[in-house]
């Protein structure tokens, strides 16, 4: 798949939008999964979809700095009410799938969502 | 996933809706007579067809209202004009082919209305009226259309014009050195508030016109030493920020409690962090080498017990990002001299 939009994307996750105004329309050029924030902005690329099983205000402005298009919470978490605040402030689009990281992120994957991971060597 | 169905289905609506939210919510603000046609052409009842004809041509309309002493009792279009000309009929009265029950908007409600009888009766034009009845203008289509995109149009302007002086700011201002200066004050352990602060610098060098990339970066290492002021300090810090048109210049300053061991602190893995803030997705040791990776330059002064000083660089002119944007040659160029820069790094590291 060349092209995968935010809307296609929740529905390979059966996910469950928790922001407002999300334009479904968004393309998502890749993913990233990570737990710890400062992977996040070490490696991200811009455009990138984060999946994540942490849920405080903090991955919103992780995901702001480094430009992710939206926020997947893994395993079916519910986000905070002050994350989900941020969020529609921001307009991060925040994401809640039921499956954990590693089915998430494959499945994806397997659609044809490329990682957008990058290594070390190269700078953000 | 049941609710997770109906929401998407839910979202998928509001997404239709996103697309002509900003026109939906125009036609509320319009009012009629914000687009109506003023200079309204008015028949009479006992004008005949034939002048009609005449009044449609000289001012190039579809049709007209037509008035008695002031008061509207019908209108007369160009579909009534045709059937009087099929029956050879131009010499009959304006009253005998006008329809004589006239829908009217009024002037003071929104474009809104119109489009809405516009919709139900399939008519080409509704006559304005004002509170009292009397006839102000006329209403077609294209009035709407044209005072919609023209008003979207100034909104589009304002917010390109508001996008431009700040883009020009550095031009504007003639001076030997200009410079502009952001500072924030950063709370210790203010975890809910952490981020504001790169989150404004981000935003004001995009304002700016600075390359998104360059404002990824400032944004990225204002975040991580924003986050150290949040986490490791007795009484919080502050972040200043000066922007050059050649460079943008950081800086994150506290009183305590100081680091100990610099090298050792910048070493990739090595944190001091508490597990609650581990818990947080941060102190993995990972943020000075983050940071170390976003800037041109990074010098990291520390006196235990008085306090620690980030200063960062980002240099612009002849800085990367201009080269990144020219040919593919020089990018493979830039390319190697990253790699270049960045094993160096690696080889003054700790690792």
């Amino acid at each position: 798949m060349l092209l995968m939009r935010l809307l296609e994307l929740i529905k390979l996750i059966d996910g469950e939008v928790l922001t407002e105004d999300v334009e479904m329309d968004s393309e998502v050029d890749g993913g990233c999964g990570a737990d710890l924030m400062s992977d996040v902005l070490a490696s991200v690329q811009p455009g990138a979809i984060l999946l994540t099983g942490l849920c405080n205000p903090q991955v919103v402005r992780t995901a702001q700095m480094a430009d992710v298009t939206a926020i997947v919470f893994v395993r079916g978490k519910q986000p905070p009410e002050e994350t989900i605040a941020l969020a529609n402030q921001e307009g991060v689009p925040l994401i809640s799938t039921p499956y954990g990281m590693f089915e998430a992120c494959g499945r994806l994957y397997q659609a044809g969502l490329p990682s957008s991971e990058m290594p070390m060597s190269e700078k953000p | 996933m049941k609710s997770g169905k109906t929401r998407r289905e839910r979202v998928i609506t509001d997404e239709v809706a996103g697309y002509i939210t900003r026109v939906e919510e125009l036609s509320y603000e319009v009012k009629v007579q914000d687009v109506m046609t003023r200079d309204v052409k008015v028949a009479t009842p006992d004008m005949r067809m034939v002048e009609v004809l005449e009044l449609f041509r000289e001012f190039r309309i579809s049709g007209a209202p037509v008035a008695s002493k002031g008061e509207l009792v019908g209108i007369i279009s160009i579909e009534d004009l045709i059937r009087a000309l099929r029956g050879g009929d131009m010499a009959a009265p304006v009253s005998e082919y006008m329809s004589s029950s006239v829908i009217t908007v009024k002037a003071f409600h929104p474009v809104v209305e119109a489009l809405k009888v516009f919709t139900q009766t399939r008519v080409g034009r509704l006559p304005v009226v004002d509170e009292f009845g009397k006839l102000v203008g006329i209403i077609t289509k294209g009035d709407i259309t044209r005072g919609l995109l023209r008003a979207l149009q100034s909104t589009y302007q304002e917010e390109e014009l508001r996008r431009y002086r700040a883009s020009h700011l550095f031009d504007d201002i003639v001076s030997d050195r200009t410079s502009l200066i952001l500072r924030y004050t950063v709370k210790a352990r203010d975890f809910v508030r952490g981020g504001r602060a790169s989150s404004s610098i981000k935003r004001a060098l995009l304002r700016l016109g600075a390359h998104p990339q360059i404002a990824r970066r400032c944004g990225i290492a204002v975040y991580e030493a924003e986050m150290n002021l949040i986490i490791h300090t007795t009484n919080g810090g502050t972040i200043r920020v000066e922007i050059e048109p050649h460079q943008i210049y950081m800086e994150a300053v506290d009183d305590g409690p100081g680091i100990e061991n610099v090298d050792l602190a910048m070493q990739p893995g090595y944190s001091t962090a508490p597990e609650e803030i581990r818990e947080l997705g941060f102190g993995a040791g990972m943020g000075l080498r983050n940071i170390q990776r976003c800037v041109d330059e990074l010098s990291l002064e520390s006196t235990p017990g008085v306090g620690t000083r980030l200063k960062m660089h980002i240099y612009l002119s002849e800085g990367r990002e201009q080269l990144r944007e020219r040919g593919d040659e020089i990018k493979s160029m830039t390319r190697q001299e990253m790699k270049q820069r960045s094993s160096r790094d690696d080889s003054s590291g700790d690792h």
